[in-house]
């Protein structure tokens, strides 16, 4: 009987453990979270934040206005390039990719998805800058992101469409229409929650991103619109910010932080709030 | 293959007006555009590697292989190797797994669970799920700002009282430090290795574990002799796949490592990465032969990713789709 009881103690043991580590994982995010908000929401709040451009070192105040503009611009050349190619290959893979193109195809974006972020920014920087296609510039950064941003949509696009029913194709066809418009106008559209889900996640994860930026985008501290011209990013300023020791920069890189995970949570929710209304 | 419906071909006699034959030529059409997409990511992965190669050709006809084990970091005579980067990589990475994997591992075996505290469940998982979306450059800042200082003035004080015989915890303390990278890299990489073998687990069929409940044993017993033993694979790919996250992490490692390339057994040291030093030396580098280094030092990181990426992808991949799909 003793015996089951120190077996029954073990079990008990395990499940605690279980939990503690569950705990564990989930402490860091909290906290994390909890620091980002208290120091940057004063940031945050301060006049200028949104609407001024950095002051120079030293100088207290100033914003983040150029930043914020950088991203939307950087994230949306991105957007531009990634979503549709992406969702093309995802096209392929679900409706012509069962072969062994299809399985390369795979694998290769696969691979592609573990590579270091830094590797997009060298890639970018070989191909558009070091060859003085574009030099430094926010066309350079979207394209390192775009590269990053592709393996994330094509795979949610074709998990998308393989869930599309075969009925759904059958119909179509049986009406006589050819291939190529019951992709795109029965199992596309059936599909777009999990496509736009896609798109959304791969932004989310593009947001963040500092590493690709560092040579491509290279950051700016003057507001600059023209998307062949150097320019400054969210990421960059937290970046930049925080390895300089004045107290305002610092305070600026927090606030820039937590607007990064605001913008970051708010597509991530958007992403799956999207995907629950179509599954309904 | 479920997907009977890969290749309908609309080909029948019908086909004689002019409207239909355009179809059909759509058809051809917006098939080779969606077979040149697919071929298209494979000739960007392809650039994305020359990218890389070609640009390091200058350092790696200098330096050649011995640059790999080389300590030298001289830009005045151009001695360059690139052993305390890989070093300062590879131990980062380990302390990291080490640190995630028990915890993950448990955290996943909680997750995959369906009986026992279930209301805790979803609030925790959300939590996880929102630590993978925190930006690097986020966790950097915090852990810059608030672990840093911690770890200078408490945890590592703390170890070295623990375990001060041990070569590894000896002072001075910095703060900045392989230890702290290590643990930077166990928060990161947790989402991923959770989420991975969380599904590896719910993979391992129901019928064997409750074979092994009737057999009596415990939860834990079966745990540790059905589902373990059987999702070992599995698990393994994803732990490979999340060291291949710690591998090639950038931002956040290069803002508390100390950026200072040295080959030490203390881990309260200040040390680099390759990716760290890229980050910081890339934009600053002169001359074909610097900057070849850097590029030489990238390749070296990506080629060890993809090897780890490709041993992990296979082994998932074995795990998680033998029915096919």
């Amino acid at each position: 009987m003793s015996r089951l009881r120190i077996r029954e103690a073990v079990d008990r043991l395990v499940a605690g453990l279980v939990v503690l580590a569950l705990m564990l994982a989930a402490t860091p995010v909290l906290i994390l979270l909890l620091f980002v908000v208290i120091k940057g929401l004063p940031g945050m709040l301060a006049p200028g934040f949104f609407t001024d451009l950095p002051h120079p070192q030293g100088v207290p105040g100033g914003g983040v206005f150029n930043a914020i503009l950088g991203t939307l611009i950087i994230i949306g050349f991105a957007s531009l390039a990634a979503v549709p190619v992406g969702v093309l290959i995802g096209v392929f893979l679900s409706e012509y990719g069962h072969n062994r193109l299809g399985d390369t195809v795979r694998f290769v974006s696969d691979v592609l998805t573990g590579m270091p972020s830094i590797a997009f920014g060298i890639f970018a920087y070989t191909v558009l800058v070091a060859t003085h296609v574009v030099g430094f510039s926010a066309i350079a950064g979207s394209a390192a992101l775009a590269v990053l941003m592709l393996p994330v949509v094509l795979r949610s696009t074709e998990t998308a469409l393989l869930l599309v029913p075969n009925t759904f194709r059958e119909a179509g066809l049986a009406l006589g229409a050819p291939q190529w418009r019951v992709t795109l106008q029965i199992v596309v559209p059936a599909a777009l929650g999990g496509i736009v889900t896609g798109a959304l996640l791969s932004m989310a994860r593009a947001v963040g991103e500092t590493a690709p930026l560092l040579f491509t985008a290279f950051g700016n501290e003057f507001l600059q619109l023209n998307p062949f011209r150097p320019m400054g990013a969210l990421s960059l300023t937290v970046f930049k910010n925080a390895l300089v020791p004045y107290a305002n920069l610092q305070d600026q890189a927090w606030a820039a932080a937590l607007l990064l995970v605001l913008l970051v949570s708010i597509t991530n929710i958007l992403a799956r709030f999207y995907v629950r209304r179509i599954q309904r | 293959m479920s997907q009977a419906t890969a290749e309908p071909r609309v080909r029948p006699p019908l086909v004689t007006t002019g409207r239909q034959r355009r179809w059909l030529h759509g058809d051809q059409l917006f098939r080779g555009l969606a077979v040149a997409s697919g071929v298209l990511l494979l000739l960007v992965s392809a650039i994305f590697l020359l990218a890389l190669f070609i640009p390091a050709l200058p350092s790696i006809t200098r330096f050649g292989l011995p640059f790999l084990w080389g300590r030298d970091w001289d830009a005045v005579h151009l001695r360059f190797g690139a052993l305390p980067f890989i070093y300062g990589t590879v131990v980062t990475s380990a302390i990291g797994m080490l640190i995630a994997f028990p915890v993950g591992l448990g955290a996943a075996l909680f997750l995959a669970e369906e009986s026992r505290l279930n209301w805790i469940r979803a609030p925790l998982s959300f939590a996880v799920e929102l630590l993978a979306g925190i930006p690097s450059v986020v966790i950097g800042l915090w852990a810059l700002f608030i672990l840093t200082p911690i770890m200078r003035d408490d945890v590592e004080p703390f170890l070295n009282h623990l375990f001060g015989f041990l070569p590894f915890f000896q002072p001075p303390f910095s703060g900045t430090s392989f230890l702290t990278a290590g643990i930077v890299l166990a928060i990161m990489v947790l989402p991923i290795l959770i989420a991975l073998s969380r599904d590896v687990i719910r993979a391992v069929p129901r019928s064997l574990q409750e074979a092994s409940l009737a057999l009596g044993a415990t939860r834990a017993e079966t745990t540790w002799s059905v589902v373990l033993p059987y999702a070992r694979v599995g698990i393994t790919g994803a732990v490979l796949l999340a060291l291949g996250r710690a591998l090639g992490e950038t931002i956040a490692v290069t803002m508390v490592i100390g950026n200072t390339p040295q080959i030490t057994s203390r881990l309260f040291a200040q040390g680099y990465t390759l990716a760290s030093v890229i980050a910081n030396e890339f934009t600053e580098a002169v001359g074909p032969i610097l900057q070849g280094v850097l590029f030489e030092i990238g390749l070296v990181l990506v080629l060890i990713t993809i090897v780890v990426n490709v041993i992990a992808r296979l082994m998932v991949w074995q795990f998680t789709k033998p029915e096919g799909r």
